[in-house]
């Protein structure tokens, strides 16, 4: 008993000390400094990739600002707020997709944006990429896990509805990314294996049916450029052969800081959006690429840290699922680069220029730092 | 029995979470392993070929555009052909860097002795340029003295080179400017519409006629080199080749010799002339005159030999038979009559008293015939021969304006007719909603009336008036005109086909067709002299539209009017008329009189077609009684 009672003791001292002025403003420091380490990073390569264009440095800086506002915003709000609020912010998303399917009809064209001129322009889909995570992991963390098959079912009717819709935006790129991020609520809430593995086992033999009975040529053609973007030289797979090169001549060590050729001559399009990582290959070399590479690593295992940690269910799924779409980030778009995967317009988190991606990827980070200094230190599971 | 009750259990949900935590960790790591062998892979095994491709040489995509389509006429006759042409073509990058190519621009213009205004035209089209790497075509048609200039200062010239492609070229000059168009250079505007893949070796684009029309067909699918390339962008060897796919063949249904005979029957005054197979909806000759020369436009035209062609008075850049709009006049009754007889308004047999004019009851306002003694009791068949204007008055006002609007609207009156036309103007069918929605008032009797006699708000393109009297000629049955008559062997297909006019009464064409035939060769038919001696039965209709208004109780005065602002002479016919052939439609600007000035044009363009170098019927177009008469 005075066992039990010195323990409990010695725990709360141990929290009152942690409990300093970061913690005490809902920031997670190691997060923190993480972050602030790649913003740094970021500019750094963006000034080369940008062909030192002033300008739009000052316009990533001011967004990587607004993104660490909305990101402290979000950290005060406390988890269990957020989890009354998904399903009613999950129903607006989805309205608000509508909204711009309609609107893309009658404009005869693909339009991914709200926009009420003079008030706000936004795009409901940047939205979806945190709600749609939320909204899984607060349906699943009312039920028992690992989760039933009809409670599995209805989860996926909530990932279907609005990946539906961004596809028809058309925006494949986002549809899947949002894809991912509530199927990794699923396989965080502890989706039975058989499932995942059976699933897998399933979409074979349909692709094949589709190919064979069901697309047209054209359609075979647009999937065959996708899957090997190098057989269309003059379209997708011109960047690919140019990144490619762009990578492949840094070597290990790189060309230096300012120095690569092949962006500096306007070889390589999007060179500071989707393709920033081919700059920092070529100048950087792999020794720069691997570093990054670490700091990422850093960034996700904080993340999953994060995750283990969380008092609630709620809070460990939407973790783990934003930590973890985070890395399918990381990886598809360093691999669509380097030409392993093919070309899907995913930007390289905090890296690319582009201010809506920067307060997104803060903002979830936000929810991640918000589940951590929420918790309730004595009644720790 | 108490139900069971699931409790959750926490603890299990956690271990749950975590052990899925370190499988993702794990998963994490894997896949950034597979990266970093990827890079490995670039970036130290496949270094020393990376390296130097990016740094000693490059890899240049060279698009090759593909050949344009070829367009003949309906005997094979080539309209439209591509021919080499030596430019003169740039590469910014090689050039030298920022800037350095402007001064490489100077030494262009004083090698060939240039003005300030060629160098401004040099560096539009080098800001227009989409790679730096990619060679600019800036000054067309170079003649030997300059390619060989060019070649002894080529060491001053640094990314400057002499190239060969091939250029449209049009070989029979104005004949066919209205029909085929033109290409000309893409423009910054047309530029944002393209696909910037198919499109990346073209410089040049359909702008009017099929060249437009058929773009698509006529441009091809790029191909593209993949080629290695030297610092100073000497090519030194291909890697990769895939070849262009060529655009498509077209065969017009045009035939130059009817087209070369019928600007000959104008005559050098200014008009347009269709010619089409009714059967088919085949346009045979398409002519708006004067016309222009379209290789003018091909590798652009000067600005002061442009000006010239778009001010002069007679128009020459305007597309008459498309886009030229005319009250029809009388050539629309035969419509009319059509209209008058299936709404059964009129029958063959009723007759009108014609005293020289027409008035509505309670109104003082004399509609005038335009013979003023009145030609007294007409039937149907007369006042077609006639062209009497009170008996269609007095048609028009029994049917209303609601019946004649859509009557004639599927005659394709105020609609675009043509299947593959560009930029057809669909002319004008006034009606009750029409006149409300732009002019805010109610329609009144009267306007009805003239609308009888094709005047009024009505206005009819002249391609709109042959396909009104095809339809005459093929008894309902609808063929959009087209100019192409195959595209690589395919007849073009109409999408969007038009409903045939079913008649409840057969019948009623042939009486309107022997209207026709009498105003021909009738004792009395208006354009009887047109048809003298002619080897085949025409059916025909005159016409005249009023360029400036007569007032009321005024009489039309040529005198005292301006040439310009004489009445337009119009005549549509079919021949022969039991078995037609062809439709002939032709207006004559300021030319007065249809059937005395616009007939004789008919009949010229219909003896170039129907007959041969004797002055007799061909066989394929005799009658089939006759044919099987004469033989043995």
């Amino acid at each position: 008993m005075k066992n039990n009672f010195d323990r409990m003791l010695s725990s709360e001292d141990v929290m009152r000390r942690r409990a300093s002025f970061l913690q005490r403003i809902h920031i997670d420091g190691p997060l923190l400094l993480i972050l602030l380490t790649l913003a740094a990073g970021s500019l750094f390569v963006l000034y080369s990739a940008s062909g030192k264009n002033w300008d739009l440095l000052m316009k990533q800086a001011s967004s990587f600002g607004i993104g660490l506002v909305s990101m402290f915003i979000i950290a005060q709000l406390e988890p269990r707020f957020m989890a009354r609020w998904v399903p009613l912010a999950y129903l607006a998303g989805v309205f608000l997709l509508i909204v711009v399917d309609v609107m893309g009809h009658n404009a005869m064209g693909a339009t991914r944006w709200i926009n009420i001129p003079g008030v706000i322009r936004f795009q409901p889909s940047e939205f979806m990429k945190i709600i749609m995570p939320a909204t899984i992991a607060w349906y699943l963390s009312k039920r028992t896990l690992p989760p039933h098959l009809k409670h599995v079912a209805i989860s996926l009717i909530l990932i279907g509805v609005p990946f539906i819709l961004i596809v028809r935006q058309p925006d494949l790129g986002t549809a899947l990314l949002i894809l991912a991020s509530g199927a990794f609520v699923l396989f965080m809430g502890g989706l039975r294996w058989r499932w995942i593995v059976s699933v897998i086992a399933a979409a074979v033999p349909v692709a094949v049916a589709m190919w064979f009975f069901v697309m047209h040529d054209y359609q075979k053609q647009r999937v065959l450029t996708f899957l090997d973007p190098e057989s269309d030289p003059l379209g997708t797979g011109w960047n690919i052969i140019q990144s490619k090169a762009a990578i492949g001549s840094g070597g290990v060590f790189g060309k230096g800081w300012l120095l690569g050729t092949q962006s500096h001559l306007d070889f390589l399009p999007e060179s500071h959006t989707d393709f920033i990582i081919a700059v920092l290959g070529e100048e950087f070399g792999l020794v720069g690429i691997c570093l990054l590479l670490l700091i990422y690593i850093l960034l996700i295992g904080r993340g999953l840290m994060i995750t283990a940690q969380a008092q609630t269910l709620f809070g460990k799924l939407l973790a783990g699922s934003l930590t973890m779409t985070f890395f399918v980030y990381v990886f598809v778009n360093i691999g669509m680069v380097s030409g392993l995967l093919p070309v899907v317009g995913v930007p390289l988190p905090f890296i690319s220029y582009g201010g809506t991606s920067l307060v997104t990827l803060l903002s979830a980070f936000g929810v991640l730092m918000s589940i951590h200094t929420h918790r309730k230190w004595i009644a720790q599971v | 029995m108490p139900q069971q009750i699931r409790l959750k259990d926490h603890e299990k949900d956690a271990r749950l979470v975590r052990n899925r935590v370190v499988v993702g960790a794990v998963a994490v790591v894997l896949l950034v392993c597979v990266l970093i062998a990827r890079l490995y892979y670039l970036q130290v095994i496949q270094y020393d070929y990376h390296s130097t491709l990016s740094e000693n040489n490059r890899v240049h995509v060279q698009p090759i555009p593909p050949t344009r389509g070829l367009i003949f006429d309906r005997n094979g006759v080539v309209v439209a052909d591509n021919r080499p042409s030596f430019s003169l073509v740039m590469t910014r990058e090689r050039a030298g860097n920022a800037g350095k190519w402007q001064d490489v621009l100077d030494v262009i213009v004083e090698v060939l002795e240039l003005t300030p205004d060629d160098r401004a035209l040099f560096e539009k089209r080098m800001k227009q340029g989409r790679r730096p790497f990619e060679p600019v075509p800036i000054l067309f048609e170079l003649n030997e003295e300059q390619i060989a200039r060019i070649a002894v200062n080529q060491f001053r010239l640094p990314g400057v080179e002499v190239a060969a492609q091939l250029v449209r070229h049009y070989p029979q000059g104005a004949h066919f400017a209205h029909s085929v168009g033109y290409v000309g250079r893409i423009n910054e505007k047309e530029l944002k519409t393209l696909d910037p893949v198919n499109y990346s070796g073209t410089h040049h684009i359909g702008k009017t006629g099929i060249e437009r029309f058929y773009e698509d067909e006529l441009h091809g699918q790029v191909g593209y080199e993949e080629v290695e390339t030297n610092a100073r962008g000497r090519v030194l060897r291909v890697l990769k080749r895939t070849d262009p796919k060529p655009g498509k063949d077209i065969v017009l249904s045009l035939d130059i010799k009817l087209q070369e005979a019928a600007e000959q029957a104008l005559g050098g005054r200014r008009g347009a002339i269709v010619a089409l197979d009714p059967r088919t909806g085949e346009v045979l000759a398409m002519v708006s005159q004067p016309s222009f020369d379209p290789n003018l436009f091909v590798t652009g035209i000067g600005f002061k030999a442009y000006a010239e062609l778009r001010d002069s008075i007679d128009r020459p850049l305007f597309n008459r038979v498309l886009r030229g709009l005319y009250p029809p006049g009388s050539t629309i009754k035969p419509a009319v009559a059509i209209a008058g007889l299936d709404s059964g308004v009129v029958t063959a047999g009723s007759r009108v008293f014609d005293p020289g004019y027409y008035q509505l009851p309670n109104y003082d306002h004399k509609y005038r015939n335009w013979n003023r003694t009145g030609d007294g009791w007409v039937d149907l068949d007369v006042a077609i021969m006639r062209s009497n204007d009170t008996y269609f008055y007095d048609l028009a006002h029994k049917m209303g304006i609601d019946r004649l609007s859509s009557y004639m609207n599927k005659f394709g009156i105020g609609q675009k007719v043509a299947l593959d036309m560009f930029e057809e103007s669909p002319g004008l069918m006034p009606s009750r909603e029409w006149k409300r929605a732009t002019r805010r008032q109610a329609w009144f009797p009267g306007e009805t009336l003239i609308l009888g006699i094709g005047q009024g708000y009505m206005q009819t393109t002249p391609l709109q008036l042959a396909q009104a009297t095809a339809l005459i000629a093929n008894k309902g049955v609808w063929n959009r005109p087209h100019l192409a008559k195959t595209i690589e062997g395919q007849p073009p297909v109409d999408e969007n086909p038009m409903e045939n006019i079913v008649l409840r009464d057969k019948s009623d064409w042939a009486r309107v067709t022997h209207g026709m035939e009498q105003v021909m060769h009738g004792a009395r038919g208006t354009a009887r002299k047109a048809a003298i001696g002619s080897q085949y039965r025409i059916a025909g209709k005159s016409g005249t539209a009023q360029v400036v208004a007569i007032k009321q109780g005024e009489k039309y005065d040529r005198n005292k009017l301006q040439e310009r602002h004489r009445d337009h002479a119009l005549f549509v016919a079919f021949a022969p008329a039991d078995a037609p052939r062809i439709v002939v439609s032709v207006m004559v600007e300021n030319g007065e009189s249809g059937s005395g000035v616009a007939a004789p044009v008919v009949r010229q363009v219909m003896d170039a077609w129907l007959l041969d170098e004797n002055g007799r019927l061909k066989p394929e177009f005799a009658p089939a009684t006759v044919a099987q008469e004469s033989a043995p």
